[in-house]
């Protein structure tokens, strides 16, 4: 009660000021009402803050920076169009004929029913503060409330706190999208839709506000007071860890496809397949570039690291095939890429060009081996791969981030939060890594323990699997009504 | 009359087809077909999953011929469709009983 009247304190006073700074020219920060205008000085150092990204100080403050807007908005466009269709068909291509729309309609439902979390809690538990936990964010942005295009400061001085809401939606929709992968042509959409919307409370909700909240457990760079001071860019642990790992548990309660391992389960289309690896490497551009939340060096340092470890696991991939097996082919080129971006993802704000090309040869080799090799000893039915891909690439990504990570080409890791809660010490003297594998385990237990009580629960309510008929038939026809071709 | 029923390589569709016409041959059906005799199928392997693909996609040409004409209308395919490699498919000879054209309700080698 207490945290809840002093929000409302807080809010009042806010408001209180915003009517005595009167007029829209003034935009004085809320906790000095009835500023003197602005000196030419503080003007000026508003405008230099702006492009060296930092506070506007005196001036500007509470207005969106362009540039920093735009590439925002652009970012998030590009995050949805990983998931709308660039996953869709990347999955959808994987799966057999009869199950096309089946992941279409997953990812189309996963993407509907994320944004309405979203907007009536997720984001505030994530981003909000008022819980003051590093495990939960806070009440004070449910529905939304007070999310306008004034920037939240505690994400982004440049960028407007509705754009900032809307780019971190676009993660929260593509990764449960991602399970999608491992539980193909066999779950119900019931289930599914049911499942997700108990796993984002339960596991990514939490999981992300203790990597990026401001007060989180694991936000090494901004948080001061970061028990574990990790480091993870763009999701390596949150998105791919999570959904990978929480996808192995959740194929394996579901069990194998009807016909596993003596039917022939091949792609039905590498064309769409390609076709949407192609527009997720696009969309990864404002995934990882984007999250440098600015259009600044980070984000230039992001794009470029990005390219590289990606071209090079595509290119490794499909060579590794070639020596290996004889040929080169499309799925291996599209793994490889694939592997890539999500390797990359958690370091690539982090480490220069030469860290970008070391984790583009582990990614292809590593995932490689556990979709090839591994999967077959154990037998596990993960339909199109998740979990060798999304969840091996993710742990490698946020381990070889505790590696390669360097303060060159990103100040913040040896900036005042990063000095208080030791970030900076380990960044410089080497240590990282121990910090990378306690955020490592702690994203394992929440994944696996969390997905192993929810998807019983969604066994004894809804169910997990269709019947034997509709699962031989298809589920376009039986679960949405609609055949993918008609010649 | 006969029906000749040929199992080619689907790209030597085209040559067939230019060496009926030649031969004076009007009308053909042609269906996309799949199946495996001597040459078996092959393998296919995505990422872990290896699979054997037993039935190749073939072309398979009907055409109704009168009786003088069948030997011209098989050796027309078989020189056609000929790559001398194992694969390259059959030919099928059967009697036809009885030939109708709909339009003018013709029996027989007026048919044809």
């Amino acid at each position: 009660m207490n945290t809840l009247l002093s929000r409302h304190l807080r809010f009042a006073l806010a408001a209180l000021a915003i009517l005595v700074a009167g007029s829209a020219f003034a935009q004085t920060p809320a906790a000095a009402p009835a500023a003197p205008a602005p000196t030419s000085d503080e003007r000026i150092a508003a405008l230099e803050a702006y492009v060296n990204n930092t506070d506007p100080g005196k001036s500007l403050t509470g207005v969106a920076g362009p540039g920093h807007n735009a590439w925002m908005m652009t970012s998030a466009a590009l995050v949805l169009f990983m998931t709308l269709p660039g996953l869709a068909l990347f999955y959808g291509g994987l799966v057999r004929k009869k199950n096309v729309l089946s992941v279409l309609a997953q990812c189309l439902g996963i993407t509907g029913l994320v944004t309405i979390l979203w907007w009536a809690f997720g984001y505030s538990l994530v981003f909000g503060t008022s819980f003051g936990s590093a495990f939960f964010g806070g009440s004070e942005f449910f529905f939304l409330k007070d999310v306008t295009s004034a920037p939240n400061t505690n994400y982004a001085y440049w960028v407007s706190h509705n754009v900032f809401a809307m780019y971190q939606m676009m993660f929260a929709i593509i990764t449960p999208a991602l399970i999608v992968g491992a539980i193909a042509e066999r779950m119900k959409f019931s289930a599914i839709l049911l499942f997700v919307a108990l796993w984002m409370v339960v596991v990514y909700f939490p999981l992300a506000h203790m990597v990026w909240g401001v007060n989180g457990l694991m936000n090494g760079v901004w948080n001061g007071d970061a028990k574990i001071p990790a480091i993870d860019f763009a999701g390596g642990t949150v998105v791919h860890m999570s959904s990978g790992w929480s996808a192995l548990i959740l194929c394996m309660i579901l069990g194998p496809r009807l016909g596993f391992g003596k039917e022939k389960m091949a792609p039905h289309s590498m064309v769409l397949c390609m076709v949407g690896t192609g527009m997720l490497w696009v969309g990864w551009y404002g995934f990882n570039a984007g999250s440098a939340v600015a259009a600044d060096g980070v984000a230039a340092n992001a794009f470029m690291t990005t390219t590289l470890a990606t071209a090079v696991a595509a290119f490794t991939w499909g060579m590794i095939e070639k020596i290996f097996r004889g040929h080169a082919s499309i799925l291996g080129f599209c793994s490889g890429a694939v592997a890539g971006l999500v390797v990359i993802t958690p370091a690539t704000g982090f480490v220069n060009s030469t860290g970008a090309i070391i984790i583009g040869v582990v990614a292809a080799v590593i995932p490689y081996i556990f979709v090839t090799k591994v999967k077959g000893m154990f037998g596990y039915d993960d339909a199109l791969d998740t979990f060798g891909v999304h969840a091996v690439g993710g742990t490698l990504g946020a381990f070889l981030t505790g590696v390669l990570a360097t303060a060159s080409v990103n100040s913040n890791l040896t900036g005042a939060p990063a000095v208080k809660n030791g970030l900076a010490g380990l960044v410089t003297n080497g240590g990282l890594w121990m910090a990378q594998l306690k955020a490592i385990g702690l994203t394992l237990v929440l994944s696996i323990v969390g997905t192993l009580i929810l998807a019983y629960i969604v066994k004894a309510v809804v169910g997990l699997r269709p019947t034997a008929d509709v699962e031989s038939q298809g589920l376009d026809i039986n679960e949405h009504g609609e055949e993918g071709y008609i010649y | 009359m006969k029906l000749v029923t040929a199992i080619i390589k689907p790209f030597k569709l085209e040559a067939v087809k230019e060496a009926l016409t030649a031969i004076g041959v009007e009308g053909m059906t042609v269906t996309e077909v799949k199946g495996f005799g001597r040459q078996k199928g092959h393998t296919e392997i995505y990422r872990g999953s290896e699979y054997t693909v037993d039935f190749l996609p073939k072309a398979k040409i009907e055409i109704a011929v009168t009786d003088d004409m069948k030997e011209k209308v098989i050796s027309a395919i078989a020189n056609a469709a000929k790559t001398g490699k194992i694969g390259d498919g059959k030919i099928f000879v059967t009697p036809l009983e009885e030939v109708i054209r709909i339009r003018t309700e013709e029996h027989g080698d007026a048919a044809v």
